[in-house]
């Protein structure tokens, strides 16, 4: 930064703080807001403060609202109001006149009053609707400047659904001859973009040409847009790759007019913006990242001027050589221009160094050894935002060896820290290391213990939820599972027995947790002293009732003898008579199971989680309870998010204190797990150990998965490796050179000469900060190195890809019962407890499960394409389906055979049967439907079953689920008599759902004169609408890692011969369409999409007899929808 | 992406704000003075980016005036620096002959940040809707 302009700068602050109100104004208007602020500058509290604007607020009020105000004072009047609402107080009352002031006011009163209204209104704002027309005569105007005016402020807000009333003017202006109001053209159509991206899908072409406009200005506004577009869809424009590297290749040789120019650097934000661009185009594409290779290297060596700016560039430059694909000349120079930054002195370029670095080690974690003394320097540095970019920066390179110095590193800052949102993000981190790579039992233990306290109540959720499902899973070894269960109690009784009092309500739970499962495994442990531990708990005022549940449940688990019976009663007379009813339940349950030790071990077996449980998350064991209980009138059950929706929209009563009294958490997986498991584990508190797994956290959870997919996406390696040893290296243990690697001694990192004492220390802390990140980082994917150490290996769940099954996997004896298995099994046994409990007469629940088969075989409702029959006729025998009377089931027989009127088009193509769906005496509805390869048509059949000719039927479909759209010909139709009518609509998936309806309504007028009208519906499965996605395992990789709503389950493989897993596969392809991406070993990865483009990868692996399916898709709802189908496809084999 | 700048003066009193992702009013004066406290507490040796929240906050003082910009996390903070700089290199060289004026700042900033993103830094095109204002002003 020249110092020289940063002396005159120190001239300005005088001329901007008005604070110094010097001198002659040149209108007088402006000094009364000089007097406004002057005034609030002198106040001396909060409320003087609210008094003279509520003054001021008043006396604007009054003036305009006066028809004598002129539009030039209308203009200071709306400036002041502007001001006021800056400083905080509402000015609603003026956001008319600000839109008068637009539309009536000339040159500056008009800008001022466009300019207040993208100041008052937000996007959303009725309002806005006003501006519509001044836009529109404005963008007519023979006048530039009121042109310009208008275009700005459509490019600043505008509304939705009024864009196409002025599209045509804007695309217009395209071709304008003044430059600067094509800029703005171009920048409207960039709003369009980012608020109503279909608008202007047709003026794609225009967008190129705006692209290649001669002025830099339109080309450079034309950049947001491709920038946005090739984020979101980058192979669509790899073709313009050669065009903007021939840009960059300009303005980086200074081709530019020179008011372009930064301190003497060509327009550095239009670079910047290229390079990110290029950054997009150049991810995983050899062929494109070729075409860049040299601009980039061209942009590193200019970037010889020692300023801020190109520093700014050579940031984005560095970051796009790492993105792009690899070419090991220019990164070895990108890694030695990071040096520059973070050995600069210079405090900024210090910060964007380590966050460049931060990001180049996630490629190379070998760089970090490179700079390995300033990053030490970094950890002491005196400003805060320098420590926590380091420590992020050592997130990424930590392995098995150095996590212990570098997690303490993490806690140490944690401890001074008092930021919650830096808190939550660090805490998830160190419980995301130590999971990952703890050295043993004891460090493990303790560091979470430290994130629990840290953490507070504040940390995610997941945190919590998922320590306690390793502790119950459990990982390889039967003993270690043995030892760290023990050192948990260990640590936590000793724990209770200082001041539990202090400790976070999470911690308290997740102890008391660990008490109730495993106390028992401490032999010498008494029940009695932990419930009396535990009881105390309860005493604390500090505790939250939610915990006070979780203690509770772990007195049931644990009571047991005389003392411990007597404690528990104790217990149980308090909270018996609980207001809080789930306390009372918890209570209740307490009582009924210590008195019964068979009932109790019944009910609660001990390590209950570790046993492979078999869970049919469709719960098709109740559908006989629920047709039962629809059939004596039950509401049918709609999912959380639909109540919620009716709920929002009825917007009658605040139903919340009304709420079922079910946390958050359960009821998430309820939905996510079944539409009809909400009916069962309504009445449960949230107090089992897992909750939801998604539920607020953002994040993939990605732990104890193998990195084959990295941010970047599929982990290609840096350094060119031979197809063979890539698969080696994703398989967990298998490479022996990656064990010599991990094992060699610390001297791989650099040795530093001797130095005195304080240099000493920091040596010793590099060796231990930076170990492992030696030569087998050259292994490595471009992910963490892998350690070899790694102690809790979670039963893996995610997209493991290994050529061999590995050994410990195949050793481990217990199935992973997934997070969601776990819960429902204690849900589960909680109900069963509840209806013992609470409603004796409703003991049937428990025997449920056991009718399963029966009760699956009774009521299979429907579920393939070739039940649709069966599935419209039960529909209809449910009279709420069908509102107009249906003819008698008898007639049913009568009907014509519509097949033949199927039009001819679908000949050839797959349809379902067609089946009747509702009748009067004049008009017989059926309908089928017809997959095509990239639609799904519905065909409705109006049969005209009387003498007279039907001149206008009118024919009309909604869902919810779906969208409608009708193909070919108008809906309205006449049918002569005794003759059919066929009409065709195109369907597609608009929100998932395991079934999908249509229900719909055909009116028409009898010649006679009165209206008539039939309705029916028409259900049809999900999996009509699924077809195959085919995708590379690369596209595969890279979109597993975009899409952010998933689902885990087990399922039962199909076996028919040698190969369960390709013969489920096969099955699945066959039944649901999917497309099989590829198999390695005993893993498969499978795509598909739900039309139209709604993607659904699938990742399944097969391990001891069972298949791990998880399915991912960008759309809510739809790997849940998918899982139930997937499972139903199964059963049904 | 920018998500909102502010102009504050050392006393903490807001001069000018624009947000570029919705923000409630009644949230507004929370946040401003929260982000004013962040930047006031720091030395000049310190970085000028701060951690706040969810995103990241670029400062600039000139005198008794800061410049504060907040960014979401996935921007390049020296770049939008340097932004600061340029914006108030335009100020500097457009109130050389006019007293400073809320609306007029408005309008050139609106010339240069559009939703977020940097739409024009070359200092002519900035100021040239303005200037062609001004001079229907006086014609």
């Amino acid at each position: 930064m020249s110092d020289v302009v940063e002396k005159t700068l120190t001239a300005l602050p005088s001329l901007l703080s008005l604070d110094s109100h010097s001198g002659s104004t040149k209108l007088s208007s402006s000094s009364k807001l000089g007097n406004l602020i002057r005034g609030i500058t002198e106040l001396t509290s909060k409320h003087e403060e609210e008094k003279l604007i509520q003054r001021e607020l008043a006396s604007i009020k009054e003036q305009v609202s006066s028809p004598n105000t002129s539009m030039r004072q209308m203009k200071e009047l709306m400036v002041r109001a502007i001001y006021c609402e800056m400083l905080g107080y509402e000015a609603s009352f003026s956001y008319i006149h600000a839109i008068k002031l637009a539309q009536q006011g000339t040159a500056l009163e008009k800008r001022v009053g466009y300019l207040a209204v993208s100041l008052f209104l937000n996007e959303s704002h009725e309002l806005l609707l006003l501006l519509v027309n001044t836009v529109l005569k404005d963008l007519q105007s023979t006048n530039l400047i009121e042109v310009c005016m208008a275009l700005t402020v459509v490019s600043q807000m505008f509304p939705k659904d009024m864009i196409p009333a002025i599209l045509p003017l804007v695309e217009e202006k395209l071709t304008h001859p003044k430059e600067i109001i094509r800029r703005k053209a171009v920048l409207a159509l960039y709003k369009f973009y980012l608020i109503a991206p279909n608008q202007v899908q047709h003026i794609h072409n225009k967008f190129r040409k705006a692209l290649c406009d001669k002025d830099p200005g339109v080309m450079t506004a034309s950049l947001h847009i491709y920038l946005q577009m090739i984020q979101e869809n980058p192979e669509g424009y790899k073709d313009l790759t050669a065009s903007f590297v021939t840009i960059l290749k300009q303005v980086v040789a200074g081709k530019l007019p020179m008011d372009f120019n930064y301190h003497s650097v060509p327009a550095p934000w239009l670079q910047i913006q290229l390079l990110r661009i290029l950054a997009f185009l150049g991810k995983n594409d050899q062929s494109s990242s070729e075409i860049m290779y040299d601009i980039l290297e061209e942009s590193l060596r200019r970037a010889e001027i020692n300023h801020n700016i190109t520093y700014a560039i050579l940031y984005e430059c560095v970051k796009c050589i790492y993105t792009i694909h690899p070419k090991s000349e220019l990164l070895e120079k990108a890694a030695k221009c990071i040096g520059n930054f973070v050995l600069s002195t210079k405090i900024n370029l210090k910060y964007l160094g380590l966050k460049a670095l931060t990001y180049v080690v996630q490629q190379d974690p070998k760089l970090a050894l490179q700079h390995q003394v300033t990053i030490i320097e970094c950890l002491d540095h005196p400003d805060l935002i320098i420590k926590r970019e380091t420590l992020e920066l050592l997130f990424r390179i930590t392995n098995a060896q150095n996590v212990a110095v570098i997690v303490e590193k993490m806690l140490e800052f944690l401890r001074g820290n008092k930021d919650d949102y830096t808190t939550i993000d660090l805490v998830g981190k160190v419980a995301e290391l130590a999971e990952k790579y703890a050295p043993n039992n004891e460090w493990f233990i303790e560091t979470m213990s430290t994130v629990f306290s840290v953490g507070g109540d504040t940390m995610q959720p997941d945190i919590p939820n998922s320590f306690l499902k390793l502790l119950s899973e459990g990982f390889d070894s039967v003993e270690e599972d043995r030892k760290l269960k023990l050192f948990a109690v260990d640590s936590y009784v000793s724990l209770l027995q200082g001041e539990p009092g202090k400790l976070p309500q999470r911690f308290l739970q997740v102890i008391s947790w660990v008490l109730g499962e495993y106390s028992y495994l401490r032999g010498e442990l008494d029940a009695a002293t932990v419930l009396r531990l535990l009881a105390k708990l309860l005493d604390t005022k500090s505790t939250s009732s939610e915990t006070k549940s979780w203690v509770l449940m772990a007195m049931t688990k644990v009571c047991e003898g005389g003392v411990g019976v007597s404690v528990a009663q104790e217990v149980c007379e308090t909270y018996s008579s609980s207001l809080d009813t789930a306390l009372r339940q918890r209570a209740q349950e307490l009582q009924h199971l210590s008195q019964d030790r068979d009932l109790r071990a019944k009910v609660l077996p001990r390590e209950a989680g570790s046993e492979p449980l078999e869970v049919d998350s469709s719960l098709s064991f109740l559908d006989g309870f629920v047709s039962e209980a629809l059939a004596a009138g039950a509401a049918p059950y709609k999912p959380h998010h639909q109540r919620q929706e009716e709920l929002a929209q009825a917007k009658a009563l605040s139903m919340e204190p009304y709420g079922l009294p079910i946390s958050m958490s359960s009821c998430s997986i309820a939905d996510r797990q079944s539409p009809t498991l909400l009916s069962v584990s309504s009445g449960l508190s949230g107090d089992s150990p897992s909750l939801s797994q998604k539920g607020g956290s953002t994040t993939p959870k990605l732990d104890g998965v193998k990195r084959v997919w990295g941010r970047q996406g599929y982990l290609v390696q840096t350094e060119p490796v031979e197809e063979s040893d890539l698969v080696e290296v994703t398989g967990p243990l298998q490479s022996p050179n990656q064990q010599a690697g991990a094992d060699g001694p610390p001297s791989q990192t650099p040795t530093l000469k001797p130095t005195p004492q304080p240099e000493q220390e920091k040596q010793q802390l590099a060796s231990s900060l930076f170990v492992g990140l030696g030569s087998q980082s050259s292994l490595c994917l471009m992910g963490k190195p892998e350690a070899t150490t790694q102690r809790f290996r979670r039963k893996a769940k995610g997209p493991v890809l290994s050529s061999s099954t590995g050994e410990q996997i195949s050793n481990s004896s217990v199935s992973a019962s997934s997070m969601a298995n776990n819960l429902l099994c204690n849900d589960l046994l909680d109900s069963n407890i509840t209806s013992e409990t609470a409603a004796p007469s409703l003991e049937q629940t428990p025997q449920l499960s056991r009718d399963l088969p029966a009760a699956n075989g009774a009521c299979a409702v429907e579920s393939t394409d070739r039940d649709v029959k069966e599935n419209s006729a039960s529909l209809i025998g449910d009279n709420r389906l069908v509102a107009a009377d249906p003819a008698p089931r008898g007639d049913r027989g009568k009907l014509k055979d519509f097949s033949a009127h199927l039009p001819a088009e679908f000949s050839g193509l797959c349809h379902s049967d067609i089946s009747p769906l509702a009748s009067n005496q004049s008009l017989d509805v059926s309908a089928c439907h017809v997959q095509k390869e990239d639609s799904l048509v519905l065909v409705v059949f109006m049969y005209n079953s009387s003498d007279d000719a039907i001149p206008h039927i009118l024919l009309e479909l909604r869902s919810d689920e779906l969208e409608v759209s009708c193909e070919g010909d108008s809906p309205v139709e006449e049918a002569r008599s005794r003759s059919v009518a066929v009409c065709q609509y195109s369907l597609t998936v608009k929100k998932p759902s395991v079934h999908v309806e249509v229900a719909g309504t055909v009116s028409y007028q009898l010649p006679v004169g009165t209206s008539q009208s039939v309705q029916f519906s028409y259900k049809l499965p999900l999996t009509s609408f699924i077809r195959p996605l085919t995708v590379s395992t690369e596209e595969y990789g890279t979109m597993w890692l975009d899409f952010s709503h998933d689902t885990k389950q087990k399922l039962t493989p199909i076996c028919l011969g040698q190969e369960p897993l390709m013969d489920t596969l096969n099955v699945l392809k066959k039944k649901l369409k999917l497309h099989v991406v590829e198999i390695i070993g005993m893993e498969g990865i499978v795509a598909c999409r739900v039309l139209r483009d709604q993607p659904c990868l699938m990742h399944c692996r097969l391990h001891a007899g069972a298949l791990s399916v998880w399915l991912r898709s960008p759309v809510p709802d739809l790997p849940d929808c998918l899982m139930y189908h997937c499972q139903r496809a199964l059963q049904e084999h | 992406m920018i998500r909102f700048m502010l102009m504050v003066n050392r006393q903490g009193q807001t001069r000018l704000s624009r947000y570029y992702q919705p923000v409630e009013l009644s949230r507004r004066a929370q946040l401003e003075a929260d982000v004013v406290r962040c930047c006031l507490s720091r030395r000049k040796d310190q970085c000028s980016f701060v951690d706040y929240k969810d995103f990241k906050l670029v400062y600039r003082q000139y005198a008794a005036l800061y410049v504060v910009v907040g960014v979401t996390d996935n921007e390049n903070e020296l770049s939008v620096y340097e932004l600061l700089h340029n914006f108030v290199e335009v100020l500097d060289k457009y109130f050389s002959r006019i007293m400073f004026n809320l609306d007029r700042v408005h309008i050139i900033l609106d010339e240069m940040i559009q939703n977020g993103h940097v739409v024009e830094t070359n200092k002519s095109r900035v100021l040239a809707p303005l200037t062609a204002l001004d001079k229907m002003a006086d014609g």
